[in-house]
């Protein structure tokens, strides 16, 4: 019990500091796609890991089918809504910085 | 018919997890909602056409999705170190790659892959043509580099 | 200890909020509102177990859906101006 206790309390700060990770990286990285790269960071490894802390310290049972359908949630939509909002930045004319090859339009 | 059989059971049984109630009222609302849910994705089949039902696929995904998650890991700490890094060094660019998987389901496994992984992400996937953009240099080596392309061929059954 | 997780989702909170007011473009700030939602989905989370009711889970997982729709309705209002056109018939 102990051990899964200790490792549920790593997971939680671990996944914690890597969201303020990736807020950091929201506020130091130059323009829209490279800050997109750092919100990656916060819907994949960041929010599974709080999720896996929350597991551990649920125990099996009903709460943790929740907390594994949000997860799996996220793993669904995170790359469709940063793909979107990629895709929408490129065709709206948003430069990428320091480019060695501009490949044709999107539409 | 295994078609609506097995997206009548997802959905009830998605139902009876969520609620974890059994009075009778509660649970006609939730098969009134289940059919409600069954008879929007219907209506959706007519609009992007059916795709086809492949079990093999889901049996293959169990040898695919932890090395993918490995992935993820490794290069989530990539892209973190990156950012606590004293200056950023950033090389921002797009790289074309090509998707051979035969169908467009393994096509878009294969682009939404790239995006799981901070470090790449997929702009546009037209036709064969993937249009990646990678935060760094070894970020896109990763990709054209093409294990998780050959990976996901062998997923789909066909590589 | 789940304090600790909290503070760390609320402190990321912070930094989105700060992006999404300096984001020069209008998709940094669709970008930081989205990481807002994710951020907000796990301090739902852990805030439902910090304060010992973890029903607040249905709470996250309605937050997540909502986020996602909102960010894939707002894409598309900046992308063609409008929500309920019918766009497949515009394009040859």
């Amino acid at each position: 019990m102990m051990i899964v206790d200790a490792l549920s309390w790593v997971l939680l700060v671990g996944g914690s500091l890597l969201c303020v990770v990736g807020g950091l990286g929201l506020l130091r990285l130059p323009d829209v796609y490279t800050r997109a790269h750092a919100a990656g960071i916060n819907d994949t490894l960041g929010s599974w890991a709080i999720l896996l802390g929350l597991m551990l310290q649920a125990g099996l049972g009903l709460v943790t089918v929740k907390l594994a359908m949000i997860g799996l949630f996220m793993a669904l939509v995170g790359p469709v809504s940063s793909h979107a909002l990629l895709k929408a930045a490129y065709a709206h004319g948003v430069r990428v910085q320091s480019s060695d090859e501009e490949p044709a339009d999107v539409d | 018919m295994p078609r609506i059989l097995s997206s009548l059971l997802v959905l009830v049984v998605a139902w009876g997890l969520w609620s974890g109630h059994g009075e009778p009222l509660i649970v006609g609302f939730g098969a009134l909602s289940c059919l409600a849910v069954f008879g929007i994705s219907r209506r959706m089949d007519r609009v992007v056409g059916e795709q086809p039902l492949d079990y093999g696929l889901a049996l293959r995904s169990l040898g695919y999705l932890p090395w993918l998650l490995l992935q993820i890991v490794k290069s989530n700490l990539d892209v973190a170190r990156l950012i606590v890094g004293s200056a950023p060094t950033v090389h921002s660019h797009l790289i074309r790659v090509q998707a051979d998987q035969a169908t467009e389901l393994g096509r878009v496994i294969y682009a939404n892959s790239i995006t799981l992984t901070p470090g790449t992400i997929t702009l546009d996937l037209r036709g064969q043509d993937l249009l990646v953009h990678a935060l760094t240099r070894s970020a896109a080596e990763g990709v054209q580099e093409g294990e998780m392309g050959r990976r996901v061929s062998r997923l789909e059954g066909q590589g | 200890m789940f304090t600790a997780a909290l503070i760390g989702i609320l402190v990321t909170m912070c930094l989105a909020l700060v992006r999404g007011g300096l984001g020069p473009t209008v998709f940094d700030r669709i970008l930081a509102v989205n990481a807002m939602g994710t951020q907000t989905v796990l301090l739902i989370a852990v805030a439902g177990f910090w304060s010992g009711r973890p029903e607040w889970l249905d709470l996250a997982l309605v937050y997540a859906l909502v986020n996602f729709v909102g960010t894939i309705a707002v894409l598309k209002y900046t992308r063609f101006g409008s929500l309920g056109e019918d766009h497949t018939r515009a394009q040859p």
